[in-house]
């Protein structure tokens, strides 16, 4: 499914992941985040450069394209729960779960159930949760792909305005050109199936970017180049079969 | 616009009720205008009557067939969801003993019954036990299909913060698994009454207050009909006040647990 990926990630960077459907974004982050192993070649994560932090695996968060809230727990319990789930006790977890629910703006919805909130709002705990950790790697999968264009575009600045605040590695896993555009500092554009890598490509726009960045001439400029790239490589490609994925952080 | 609740309470309550009145009513017309012997058929009046005049009987037996149906019934919720969860936590454990689980489904419970009596003595125990294996299986099978209805990508989630088994259980798949568990309770609820009546049957002789299922084998022999059908009027009428019962108990549940239906 993927070949030749031979990537280095540095530690504090947002790349975003682009490729059409079904080429292997969403199974590279799965590989990423350990939660499946690929048939060949090898993940490597580390927490810092030197040789002693090498050892000490980063914190990992995951996002994925729908909230995937519990239903009968609170948001504040929800942000809690990585932290119970690691072993802290539940009191501590919920006072500590109050901070990225203030970073996400939604300390004033905390004692309301999943059902009660909006698309965006669900997935804003959902980011919560996500930092509740303190992660060094933030992996998103399409997290916004199921929202409406204006939430998805205030969603991408917030979660742009997370990355300047926190500096964590973000990979983020999207098909949409202006979102990855828009976030990241580095672009992969992935081919079809089998998915490798054709583009690897450092967005040269501003630090600081806001919603009318996107009707900006430099912006439209970057977005073009990613869409050709898109295009070229929308065919099937006959490529050696080793795989290799390599993250250094 | 919401109708109000006496409206909505009208709508829903007033057709069974009309279906009632004119089904008695057609029914004690045919009996009568057609002379059909009373214990063929008795009519309704008749049935009233017996359910007046041997209130004292039928009272009794209704509390000893809802204590048997009530004791098995408790016990295929609390042996039906632990099986269902040791099943769910080992695949090679299911396929091992689900045969043997379906086999309690399969099984006639009437000709189970007396090997039940000899097992636990005829009364209140092996009446129980056969409330217990007639409906077990539509819990273990229940709480098995909940527990694996999880979302995977939750999966992934708890399995990415390294969480334990205990708290994947408590905290991911139980909860995902109540509405489901509920609709096993509900179906054994009924189920447990049937196994109840069918347990009397054989072994429910021993204590002087006979059961709805005694009540309905003496009315039987005594050629009482209006008693028979008095009985198994109540006897369904348990039934359905053991599902309303777990139908309230599942709404207030779900309703906690934030999940749909």
């Amino acid at each position: 499914m993927l070949q030749d990926i031979d990537l280095v990630i540095e530690a504090g960077s947002f790349v975003a992941l682009l490729g059409p459907s079904g080429c292997g974004k969403s199974t590279l982050l799965r590989f990423i985040s350990g939660l499946d192993s690929p048939a060949a070649g090898s993940i490597a994560l580390s927490a810092g450069a030197g040789e002693e932090s090498a050892s000490v695996p980063p914190k990992l968060a995951f996002v994925f394209q729908d909230a995937q809230l519990l239903p009968w727990r609170t948001v504040l319990d929800n942000v809690a729960l990585p932290l119970e789930l690691q072993g802290v006790s539940r009191a501590e977890a919920r006072q500590r779960a109050h901070r990225p629910l203030a970073e996400v703006e939604l300390s004033d919805v905390h004692e309301r159930f999943p059902d009660q909130l909006s698309g965006g709002m669900r997935m804003r705990v959902s980011i919560a949760r996500a930092l509740v950790t303190e992660p060094s790697v933030l992996l998103l999968d399409e997290p916004f792909a199921a929202l409406d264009e204006l939430t998805r575009q205030r969603l991408d600045e917030r979660l742009r305005k997370l990355w300047q605040t926190r500096r964590m590695t973000v990979i983020f896993v999207t098909h949409a050109l202006a979102e990855a555009a828009f976030l990241a500092e580095r672009a992969l554009v992935m081919s079809r199936r089998p998915g490798r890598i054709v583009l690897d490509h450092p967005l040269q726009l501003p630090e600081e970017r806001s919603l009318d960045l996107r009707t900006n001439v430099d912006f439209v400029a970057q977005t073009a180049l990613l869409y050709r790239a898109l295009q070229q490589h929308g065919a099937l490609d006959d490529a050696p079969t080793a795989s290799k994925a390599e993250l250094t952080q | 616009m919401k109708p109000s609740p006496g409206r909505a309470l009208a709508e829903s309550a007033l057709p069974p009720a009309l279906t009632f009145v004119v089904v008695i009513a057609l029914w004690e017309g045919l009996v009568r205008a057609f002379a059909v012997p009373k214990f063929l058929v008795p009519p309704p009046s008749d049935v009233l009557r017996a359910v007046w005049t041997e209130r004292a009987t039928l009272a009794g037996a209704l509390l000893t067939t809802a204590s048997g149906a009530g004791l098995g019934f408790l016990l295929s919720c609390s042996v039906g969801t632990s099986i269902g969860l040791v099943f769910s936590l080992s695949r090679w454990l299911e396929r091992g003993l689900y045969p043997y689980a379906l086999f309690l489904q399969t099984v006639p419970i009437v000709a189970v019954a007396p090997l039940l009596v000899l097992w636990f003595g005829p009364g209140l125990r092996a009446v129980a036990v056969s409330a217990f294996i007639v409906s077990v299986f539509p819990i273990i099978a229940n709480t098995l299909a909940g527990l694996r209805s999880v979302d995977p990508r939750l999966s992934d989630l708890f399995r990415l913060y390294g969480a334990k088994l205990g708290d994947t259980v408590l905290k991911l798949r139980l909860p995902t698994a109540i509405p489901s568990i509920m609709t096993g309770f509900k179906v054994a609820s009924g189920l447990s009454v049937i196994g109840a009546i069918v347990g009397e049957f054989v072994a429910g002789f021993a204590e002087g207050n006979a059961g709805l299922g005694i009540t309905v084998l003496a009315a039987y022999r005594q050629l009482k009909t209006d008693l028979l059908f008095a009985a198994v009027l109540l006897a369904s009428f348990l039934g359905l006040s053991l599902f309303a019962l777990v139908s309230r108990l599942s709404t207030l549940l779900l309703r906690r647990l934030r999940a749909p239906g």
